[in-house]
């Protein structure tokens, strides 16, 4: 099944019943598939928005009568849901957003990228908040994680964001879809009416000071136990390594295409993936630095994982980081050359200048 | 001894924060009395706006869901597919609809949404102090207006009610004003049509209400309700923009 149209099938299996979305390449298959198999599920709602602001708007009402629900876009359409996205966060109302990102700033283009980290990760729209962010890296994992985030959605009461790119909504794999579990959500967060009983409010506008700062560390604490108890990564081939590359979704794929190729020139290199990008896997990368004392950060951006990984490795081992941020996926190739000159017993000095692409322009390199 | 007149049960005994003569209170309490008058109070979710009522789940006794500044229709839409045998209303002012929020609620009208909207029209954006909405009069003095709007400058009055009414998906478009007792009886009446209208599944529905705002008209209340009759009702003019039909006396409603 192609990557989007996986996603799709999932989240109804998983028991999405209301779906809005609006145009946008390169995730359409998506919302091409809701349209034509969500309408036939029990229960099932569709609707192609006017806009991505009204798309995410319409998943939060669904969310408050107490609908799984999901939206999906690609990166100048999230960027007009994080009004939404953060609105959800306030209201505590869960729901999946898929972000297939594409190249950019701006409009940028349509192949894949990874330039949205820091705006998935970070909250993205205005106050002090965070959305669960899952990674996927295979068209299985893109069936696992939207189970898995329709869940996380539910437990935590927050916006879950699924974060691909053109590359794997497009690419078609085998899937096997799990059994989804059982819905867990209790009734008394869901308006449905008050019948005879009080009435319900849902609610992000605080206008006390005192209540607000109370809320916000409400939240704060559940982002807390959700960095503590939901944090994610894949680690392959570290047991001998020497140097480990770190990357996510596409990026790690190619990575593990180049591990081969490096193996098999002699050069001990793994591979850390992060999966969930929110919470990142603080722990798990520090652990590793233990015995590992050389990362190179492999991203399709100019460098925002690599924020993370500073972080987390503190300055206990040398970070490198190789990047292409026009919307180029490179090939595993190209990465196991960058890679095996950076290798810890070349020689740093000469490879430096390496690092970068240089870009002839009308004003020099 | 016999109760002839009390608080409606989908009112909150709670004071309102709203200025002396400010229209909210008498239409919150319009739109509570048609709840119960209904029997609706058990299965109707309110979504309050951004702007001076954004505090309206304070005051109803209903479930409702805050909306994002001018999101309401679409808030609302979720609401209403998932629940599509509740009464679902959002209650917006004049910037909510008219400027941030105009594509929401021109495509949930057109989509034919089976909400209905109360649309608070007092020609400035109130909470923010009195700057210049949509809706403000040719000539009125706002805080980002002050020599009075002018077209050149600041373009013309939106009747949002005229546009709304010419899409398919409209049912029931009233426009009335609560500036005196026999135009807040008629203004119920049509609160009250237009909740039926949605009961009936006729599609969307919506009243707006011109309502005084002295504070940031800054005028007397009675010379507010005044303003209403002599100067708003011109631009805006008060009668039934849009009606289907019941669903017994009318025509049925086009597919």
């Amino acid at each position: 099944m192609q990557g989007n149209c996986v996603i799709g099938e999932a989240a109804i299996r998983a028991g999405c019943r209301f779906y809005a979305g609006y145009p946008i390449t390169p995730q359409n298959e998506l919302t091409e598939y809701m349209a034509e198999h969500l309408r036939k599920a029990e229960g099932g709602v569709f609707i192609q928005s006017e806009s991505e602001i009204a798309a995410i708007n319409m998943i939060a009402g669904a969310s408050a009568a107490g609908a799984r629900v999901m939206t999906s876009s690609s990166s100048p359409g999230i960027s007009l849901k994080q009004e939404g996205i953060s609105s959800m966060a306030a209201c505590e109302l869960p729901g999946v957003i898929v972000n297939m990102m594409r190249g950019g700033p701006g409009l940028g283009n349509i192949r894949p990228s990874q330039g949205d980290y820091f705006q998935a990760t970070r909250g993205g729209g205005h106050g002090d908040y965070r959305t669960i962010v899952l990674a996927p890296a295979t068209g299985q994992e893109l069936a696992d994680l939207t189970m898995d985030a329709f869940d996380l959605a539910d437990k935590y009461r927050t916006p879950v964001m699924i974060l691909a790119d053109g590359m794997m909504g497009q690419m078609m794999e085998p899937v096997v879809f799990r059994k989804p579990k059982p819905r867990q959500y209790p009734d008394c967060y869901v308006l449905k009416g008050a019948g005879d009983g009080k009435s319900k409010f849902i609610r992000g506008l605080i206008l006390d000071a005192i209540e607000m700062e109370e809320h916000n560390w409400k939240l704060a604490r559940k982002y807390d136990l959700i960095s503590r108890q939901e944090t994610r990564c894949e680690i392959h081939e570290a047991e001998d390594a020497e140097m480990m590359i770190v990357a996510y979704g596409t990026a790690a794929r190619v990575a593990k295409g180049a591990i081969r190729r490096l193996r098999s020139m002699g050069l001990k290199v793994g591979l850390f993936r992060p999966v969930s990008l929110w919470p990142f896997p603080t722990r798990e990368l520090r652990e590793l630095s233990e015995h590992i004392k050389h990362f190179i950060v492999f991203e399709m951006s100019t460098g925002q994982m690599l924020d993370d990984v500073r972080l987390a490795l503190q300055g206990f081992a040398n970070i490198d980081f190789f990047g292409r941020p026009g919307g180029v996926v490179p090939t595993p190739a190209e990465l196991s050359n960058v890679v095996s000159r950076r290798y810890p017993q070349k020689d740093a000095y000469v490879d430096r200048f390496l690092r970068f692409k240089v870009v002839e322009g009308p004003f020099g390199p | 001894m016999k109760k002839i007149f009390g608080r409606p049960r989908s009112l909150k005994p709670t004071p309102t924060h709203y200025c002396p003569g400010c229209g909210h209170s008498i239409v919150h309490r319009l739109v509570a009395e048609v709840i119960d008058e209904m029997d609706m109070r058990g299965s109707s979710i309110g979504v309050p706006p951004a702007g001076c009522a954004v505090l309206a789940y304070f005051y109803f006794d209903i479930d409702m869901v805050e909306a994002p500044h001018g999101r309401g229709p679409a808030l609302a839409t979720g609401v209403k597919r998932v629940l599509p045998n509740h009464l679902v209303f959002s209650y917006q002012g004049d910037g909510d609809l008219a400027a941030i929020g105009t594509s929401e609620s021109f495509h949930a009208a057109n989509r034919g949404e089976n909400i209905t909207i109360i649309f608070i029209n007092n020609a400035v954006y109130g909470m923010t102090g009195g700057q210049m909405a949509p809706t403000t009069i040719l000539g009125q003095k706002t805080t980002t207006s002050p020599p009075g709007r002018t077209p050149l400058l600041d373009g013309y009055p939106v009747q949002i009610s005229e546009i709304l009414a010419q899409l398919r998906g409209a049912a029931y478009i009233e426009r009335c004003t609560v500036n005196s007792p026999a135009a807040v009886m008629k203004t119920k009446r049509a609160i009250r049509k237009a909740f039926q209208y949605q009961m009936d599944n006729r599609g969307f529905s919506m009243v707006e209400v011109l309502s005084p705002c002295p504070t940031n008209w800054k005028m007397s209340a009675v010379d507010a309700c005044k303003w209403i009759d002599e100067v708003m009702t011109k631009e805006f003019p008060l009668g039934v923009l849009k009606d289907i039909g019941t669903k017994e006396t009318g025509k049925e409603k086009k597919s």
